[in-house]
């Protein structure tokens, strides 16, 4: 072989190697993360940390219900508005307005507060509801996940939505079926799957909120789950938990953190898989 | 490139047309209030972001009119003294953000040159869903992460070595720092970055890629010298997608970086960026300039994502719309 194929091929050897190498690193880093989270989070893992409230410092025996149950609160609340809203605002993108002023800077404005700091949607809720009242409370916390999931769910209705090959439609219109028929026993019904991914995405996004929640809800440990008053949820309990220098706090960080992930991780399999069997013959 | 048509397509934007189908009076109604109910429920997301604007601007008027840009070149924080400076949280964003592209930028496209053109299908399957879960992992686990795992490893090993070797990362020898926030920001941002360098690389035609191949260029001359240069604006948006996500992120970042708001002598020892100066200060802050201050670091972190995401996005789309999927 001559030298100049010999210092091409050796040059595709390096390459190859180094992306190789960068996969490695993230899967190194993918597998000590996993690794942190079981070898100090499974020993708390038990039924108290899940049935009982958090006890004073030094008292074992503690547990996150309360989170638990703020979490919940909170997500509900949010996916009650966000969810519903998202909804028909896809629906608007993709079948009615699709190349209107409206809906395009409704696309723009969704990507600018999709790829906004949810530390700064925080910030907005606490001027705009936690200040006024003078209180943190579950109603501004679930108002900001509201805004981080509404995005994410009007982008996904609407991506899969134009999916949706048009003769579909034009089939539907052509028995004489009306507009909305159309829409929501054809249009939606075929992206199904896809719009699920949607909501379960969002799900998975503001489960693991901590920044938005922080300057919203605050640490509401130990006081009674309710809308109007500061609210414990996992996200919050579990930073709070790790910052602490209790041992047994520390332990209850790792244990939230892990069911917190784990949940997390759930949602967004279980979304990535619906999505993957939406598959479309290209009729164009 | 049209959509696929829809028969009702044609006049989209004409407010109250009637659409096909048949003309019953109750389908009539049915139809417009979905519509409306489509239109208001989309408008809401403008309503939303018009309010964010206008609550940030509001909570930032007094600094925005009384203190001017004084409070921007400051560096001294101090509430007692009604000092407050911002310059360290300013700066602390930008290098931290620097530093994480740096690791990002390399890791991310040499992962997903790895899934595209290099892997064996298992091994590239194996990475692009490791790529997915840890894009989805929440960033309070990097930062717990961070604290536990990557920090001890780095005080201990690594960052003596630098102090000793380099002009960087002077100052007390500590687990929290610049360095490690950075790190840990890098390896979160890495996956997203790569994910969305993957569906670039995807729609680089194989047949262009076949004709290089077909003239004899190896793996690697192919994609220097057709596939990058096919993507190159894309790649370009993704990495300051990348920033935007890099600059706003809080929790990966709080645990690691000590956050002083008066740091010490070196700009790499523990700091704060404006994300963790808020999340610190926001709910302790009683006087009137103390919060509008804040406020104003919220409105500055709102306007630069904003704007890399539109700058990054609009690379992206460009790439994207050449070559369609």
């Amino acid at each position: 072989m001559n030298l100049v194929v010999i210092r091409r091929k050796a040059a595709n050897a390096v390459v190859a190697g180094l992306a190789a190498m960068a996969a490695a690193i993230m899967l190194a880093c993918l597998a000590w993360i996993f690794h942190a989270l079981l070898a100090r989070g499974i020993d708390g893992l038990d039924v108290a940390f899940f049935s009982r409230l958090p006890q004073p410092s030094e008292t074992p025996g503690g547990g996150i219900a309360d989170a638990l149950a703020g979490t919940a609160l909170l997500t509900g609340m949010a996916a009650a508005i966000g969810v519903p809203v998202g909804l028909l605002a896809g629906i608007h993108l993709a079948e009615y307005g699709r190349d209107c002023a409206v809906a395009r800077s409704v696309r723009f404005v969704s990507d600018v507060l999709n790829g906004t700091p949810s530390i700064v949607v925080g910030v907005f809720l606490y001027g705009l509801l936690v200040r006024p009242t003078g209180r943190f409370s579950g109603i501004a916390g679930a108002a900001a996940l509201g805004v981080i999931m509404l995005p994410i769910v009007t982008r996904t209705t609407e991506e899969m939505l134009a999916m949706v090959p048009g003769p579909l439609r034009e089939a539907a219109f052509a028995l004489g079926a009306p507009a909305w028929t159309v829409t929501f026993r054809v249009s939606l019904r075929a992206a199904f799957p896809g719009i699920m991914t949607g909501v379960l995405l969002a799900f998975a996004r503001v489960t693991g909120e901590t920044a938005a929640l922080l300057l919203t809800t605050f640490d509401g440990s130990r006081t009674a789950i309710r809308p109007t008053g500061p609210t414990a949820s996992l996200a919050v309990t579990t930073f709070t938990h790790a910052m602490s220098p209790h041992h047994d706090r520390q332990q209850l960080a790792w244990t939230a953190a892990l069911v917190l992930t784990a949940a997390v991780l759930l949602l967004s399999i279980v979304g990535r898989m619906l999505r993957a069997k939406v598959r479309w013959p290209s009729w164009r | 490139m049209s959509r696929p048509g829809v028969v009702a397509s044609a006049h989209r934007c004409t407010a109250g047309r009637r659409l096909p189908g048949t003309s019953g009076r109750p389908h009539r109604r049915l139809d417009a209030l979905l519509r409306g109910a489509a239109w208001t429920a989309a408008t809401v997301a403008l309503l939303v972001t018009a309010a964010l604007g206008i609550t940030l601007t509001r909570g930032a008027a007094t600094v925005l009119s009384g203190l001017g840009t004084g409070v921007f070149l400051n560096d001294r924080w101090d509430p007692a003294a009604q000092q407050f400076g911002v310059l360290n949280p300013i700066l602390g964003t930008a290098v931290s953000a620097a530093l994480a592209l740096a690791i990002a930028v390399p890791l991310s496209v040499g992962i997903a040159v790895f899934i595209t053109e290099f892997a064996p299908r298992w091994l590239s399957r194996l990475a692009a869903g490791a790529i997915e879960v840890l894009a989805s992992i929440p960033s309070i686990v990097y930062g717990m992460w961070g604290l536990f795992a990557i920090g001890p490893v780095l005080g201990s090993h690594v960052q003596p070595w630098l102090s000793s070797h380099t002009a960087f990362f002077q100052g007390a020898l500590a687990d929290h720092g610049m360095l490690s926030a950075s790190l840990v920001l890098g390896i979160m941002i890495a996956p997203y970055v790569s994910m969305v360098a993957r569906d670039l690389l995807a729609r680089v035609p194989e047949t262009v890629k076949e004709a290089a191949a077909a003239l004899g260029a190896t793996r690697w001359e192919v994609v220097r010298t057709v596939v990058l240069p096919h993507i190159r604006y894309g790649l370009v948006g993704a990495v300051i997608l990348g920033l935007g996500r890099a600059v706003g992120e809080t929790m990966a970042v709080i645990f690691l970086i000590g956050n002083p708001l008066d740091p010490g002598s070196s700009r790499y020892a523990p700091s704060n960026t404006i994300a963790t100066a808020i999340a610190k200060e926001l709910a302790g802050a009683t006087t009137d300039i103390h919060l509008s201050v804040l406020m104003a670091l919220a409105l500055c972190l709102f306007v630069l994502t904003s704007g890399i995401l539109a700058l990054g996005r609009a690379l992206v789309m460009r790439t994207a719309r050449k070559v369609p999927a």
